[in-house]
């Protein structure tokens, strides 16, 4: 039921109890406490929202920053990643195999601030080798979800 | 001028759910209810399968039986699903759809004045089908108070001397009922008793939500009496490809392709290409999407319950089968006024057989959002109409 409750709550987590609850074929009480167990977990890490700011009239700038780095003795990468992940305009950060280190996902109000932070905070850190800046033009598809999809049912009339 | 017309072809009654159809696609804003194929579109990867076949310049007929590869899979399938051994040689027919293993599956065994056993209510081609391969349909009323499944009293009244084929169509369209091993278990042994072959038309078998689907064939001297019936339609969401088969003993097998071949050469070959993937890599997306139907089912069940309309537990393919025989109207009367006042479709019983009167067919190949709205009319229908009752 664990995978299934999950893969509900992922695409809609703001779906109340009594539904789950019917969906899933079970009561209330098992999906509150399935609930709060993943949440003490780890599993469930937050219940957000996915916005489409492009139709917003509010300016958002996403940069994608692949950074190589030192690793340093003991602590691998996990020392200068959370150097990165405490700045609060940083989404997100990951561990990369290949050609580089770190990707680092950062939102902004404008290409400039990208950059700013780039220059001034990113490169200034003493572990960091090199960046190489990325900026998103447009989001197809995020969270796997299809930005901007007209849904319509184009099933024609059929017999039997 | 001479009257051209097929006496046999003119007096076969037309399906009972276009008339009502017609009145949907007119109305606007109206919901249906009524469709009987999946709402999801073919997984990407099977599509894109179709787009390389294309690619690859792979537009020409493939042998009459179907690819080598794809009736290799098939057999795999079967043999993975069901534990039964099909030869891909020469036990196994690609065809357009289930529905084409039906039409010359049914011909190629019948002869004038055969009967064909048909429980209903079930799917509307088996009858004209049986007629036009010369047969006589003999009609089963399932009960629901059997939850629609096939008895074997029910059975033993309807066999007759000339009874040479039982159409066993489960899961079940319209009523969503299975049958379960025990179940099949006695069919089986009065079609051995009595030599009949059993058409057993698996279409929906990958999706049923108590136990994993079992085939009649798979029961010890079922396989060699036997036309297994699936196809890709409404487990792959693959309707428009048009793809089905049919397992059976070589002899069936071998007139079967005859007709198929003179009528219709081959099945799409793009859709064959995309088939070989969807048996290969499509297990996932059959359980996203049963998963996905199950928990729409579980919805219908609590609401149908909520407002106290009686309704079998139905655990195969995307329908509900809710009774209405307490408003005092007839299924059509019932299904035409709540399409003119609430704006939705669905379809009477009576569409699937004279048994369905008192009944609805509701379909859940929609979206959750849909049968929400849906529902929330429906409940305000029965209401007004227990309202003016009292």
């Amino acid at each position: 039921m664990r995978e299934e409750l999950l893969s509900i709550i992922e695409k809609n987590s703001r779906i109340d109890f009594s539904e789950l609850a019917i969906l899933l074929g079970t009561t209330e009480d098992v999906v509150l406490d399935e609930l709060s167990k993943l949440e003490n977990e780890g599993i469930i890490c937050g219940y957000h929202t996915l916005i489409n700011w492009e139709k917003t009239s509010i300016e958002k700038v996403t940069g994608l920053i692949e950074v190589k780095v030192t690793p340093q003795r003991g602590r691998g990468f996990d020392n200068i990643a959370e150097r990165i992940y405490n700045y609060p305009e940083v989404k997100a950060v990951y561990l990369i195999s290949g050609g580089y280190d770190l990707l680092v996902i950062l939102e902004e109000k404008s290409l400039k601030e990208i950059a700013n932070f780039v220059s001034d905070k990113l490169s200034t850190l003493d572990s960091v080798l090199s960046t190489a800046t990325h900026f998103i033009l447009k989001k197809y598809k995020d969270h796997g979800t299809i930005l901007n999809k007209e849904t319509k049912d184009e099933r024609e009339v059929i017999t039997p | 001028m001479r009257n051209f017309l097929s006496e046999k072809v003119v007096g076969l009654k037309p399906s009972g759910i276009r008339k009502f159809f017609d009145i949907v696609s007119e109305m606007k804003d109206a919901i249906s209810l009524g469709v009987g194929e999946p709402d999801f579109d073919t997984p990407w990867h099977i599509r894109d399968e179709g787009i390389y076949a294309f690619e690859r310049g792979k537009t020409f007929y493939t042998s009459n039986a179907g690819l080598k590869d794809l009736r290799a899979e098939i057999s795999n399938y079967i043999k993975r699903t069901q534990g039964i051994s099909y030869n891909s040689d020469n036990e196994i027919l690609v065809t357009v759809g289930g529905s084409e293993a039906i039409d010359i599956g049914l011909r190629a065994v019948i002869n004038d004045g055969d009967e064909v056993i048909i429980p209903q209510p079930s799917y509307v081609s088996y009858e004209p089908c049986a007629i036009l391969a010369g047969a006589k349909p003999v009609i089963i009323n399932l009960k629901a108070e059997n939850e629609f499944r096939l008895t074997p009293e029910e059975l033993l009244n309807a066999i007759t001397e000339k009874t040479k084929v039982l159409v066993l169509p489960y899961p079940n369209n319209p009523t969503g009922a299975i049958m379960e091993r025990s179940d099949l278990e006695k069919i089986a042994k009065i079609a051995i008793e009595k030599d009949i072959l059993v058409m057993s038309d698996e279409i929906y078998a990958a999706l049923t939500y108590k136990q994993k689907h079992v085939s009649i064939a798979s029961i010890e001297g079922m396989k060699e009496r036997t036309i297994l019936i699936n196809g890709f339609s409404k487990a792959y969401a693959m309707t428009g490809w048009r793809l089905g088969y049919a397992c059976a003993p070589a002899q069936i097998i071998k007139q079967m392709t005859k007709i198929h071949q003179f009528a219709i050469m081959c099945a799409p070959t793009t859709s064959q290409y995309a088939a070989v993937e969807a048996l290969k890599n499509g297990d996932e997306d059959v359980e996203k999407m049963r998963q996905a139907y199950n928990q729409r089912r579980r919805f219908l069940m609590n609401a149908f319950k909520n407002m106290n309309l009686e309704c079998f537990e139905p655990f195969g393919a995307f329908y509900v089968f809710p009774c209405i025989k307490e408003f005092g109207m007839t299924s059509e009367e019932f299904a035409t006024k709540f399409l003119m006042e609430e704006k939705v479709a669905v379809v009477p019983g009576t569409a699937f057989g004279d048994c369905g009167e008192g009944f609805l067919r509701i379909s859940y190949a929609y979206s959750l959002e849909n049968l929400k709205i849906a529902i929330s009319r429906l409940e305000r229908f029965v209401s007004k109409l227990r309202n003016s009752k009292s």
